[in-house]
C-alpha cells in the first residue's frame, strides 16, 4: 500500500468513526428525551409539588458533575445518563403542571415544545451542511454561561422579572451556541465518547425548552 | 421559601466553580476564529432571535 493509499484509508476509518459518534449520539439523545418525557408525565401525574424541580435538577446535575465523567467510558454511563434526563424530566413534570393551569397554558407547552424542536433541527442541520469547525466559540461560551450564572445567583435575592426575561433570552442564545458547538465537535472528532456528546446535547434542549417557556409563558400575558 | 434560594444559590455556586476549568481550558487553548467564523455563527443566532420573538408574537 503506498503512502496515499495509507492516508485514504485512514481518513475513511476516522469519518466512519466521525459518523459512529454522530449516529450514537442521536439514537441515545432520543431515547433519553423520549424517557424523560415519560418521566415528565409520572410526575404530573403524581401532582409533584415545584420544589421536586429544583432537587432533581440538582440531583442530576451533581449525577452529571461527579459521576458520569467517571462512568461515561463503560456500559454503566448509559445507566447513568438515564437516570440523569429521567431526574431532569421528572422535575420538569412539576413546572408543566403549573403551565398547563394557565388559560394558554396547553398552547404555551406546545409552542414552546415545537419551537425548541424546530431550533434544535434548525442549528443541527446547519452545523452539519456547513462542516464549519465551531470550537473557535469555546471560551465565549464558556464566559458567557459564567455571566449567566453570575446573573442567575444576582437574581436569586432581588426577584427582578425583567432580569429573569433577559436571564432566559441569554440562555436561549447561549444553548444554541452550544448546539453548534457540540454538534461541530463530534464532526470534528473532538468529542468521540457519544454519552457525553448526548449529555450536552440534551443540556441544550432542555434549558431551550425552558427558558422560551418561561419567555412564552411571562409574554402571553398569563403569567 | 429561603431555604430553596439558599439550595439554588449553592447550585449555582456548585456549577460556577467547575464551570471555571472548561472556561480556563477554552479561552487559554481553544482555536482562534478565523476570518468569516463569527458570520458564520451570528446569522443562525440572529434568525433564532427572529424565531423566538415569531413564537412570543403567536402567543400573545
Amino acid at each position: 500500500m503506498n503512502q496515499f493509499d495509507l492516508s485514504t484509508a485512514r481518513s475513511q476509518e476516522s469519518v466512519l468513526a466521525t459518523n459512529k459518534v454522530l449516529k450514537n449520539t442521536y439514537m441515545l439523545l432520543s431515547a433519553t428525551l423520549v424517557f424523560s418525557a415519560i418521566m415528565a408525565a409520572v410526575s404530573m401525574a403524581m401532582t409533584m409539588p415545584p420544589m421536586a424541580y429544583m432537587i432533581s435538577v440538582i440531583g442530576a446535575m451533581v449525577l452529571g458533575i461527579f459521576v458520569l465523567p467517571r462512568t461515561a467510558n463503560s456500559s454503566k454511563g448509559i445507566g447513568v445518563i438515564f437516570l440523569i434526563t429521567g431526574l431532569m424530566g421528572f422535575g420538569l413534570g412539576s413546572i408543566l403542571s403549573i403551565y398547563l393551569a394557565l388559560p394558554k397554558g396547553p398552547e404555551i407547552i406546545g409552542t414552546a415544545f415545537g419551537g425548541t424542536g424546530i431550533i434544535f433541527l434548525g442549528l443541527s442541520g446547519y452545523a452539519l451542511t456547513s462542516k464549519r469547525d465551531f470550537s473557535f466559540m469555546g471560551g465565549f461560551l464558556f464566559a458567557g454561561m459564567m455571566v449567566v450564572l453570575l446573573a442567575v445567583l444576582a437574581n436569586l435575592f432581588m426577584d427582578l422579572p425583567a432580569l429573569s426575561l433577559a436571564i432566559s433570552a441569554g440562555i436561549i442564545l447561549l444553548m444554541s451556541g452550544f448546539i453548534l458547538f457540540d454538534t461541530s465537535r463530534i464532526i470534528s472528532g473532538g468529542e468521540t465518547n457519544y454519552i457525553m456528546a448526548t449529555y450536552g446535547l440534551y443540556l441544550a434542549i432542555f434549558n431551550i425548552f425552558i427558558s422560551l417557556l418561561h419567555l412564552l409563558g411571562a409574554l402571553s400575558g398569563d403569567d | 421559601m429561603d431555604w430553596m434560594k439558599i439550595l439554588a444559590a449553592a447550585g449555582v455556586v456548585m456549577m460556577l466553580f467547575f464551570m471555571w476549568p472548561a472556561y480556563k481550558h477554552w479561552s487559554q487553548n481553544g482555536p482562534k476564529a478565523e476570518k468569516g467564523d463569527w458570520q458564520a455563527v451570528v446569522l443562525p443566532l440572529a434568525a433564532i432571535v427572529g424565531f423566538v420573538v415569531l413564537l412570543i408574537m403567536m402567543v400573545r
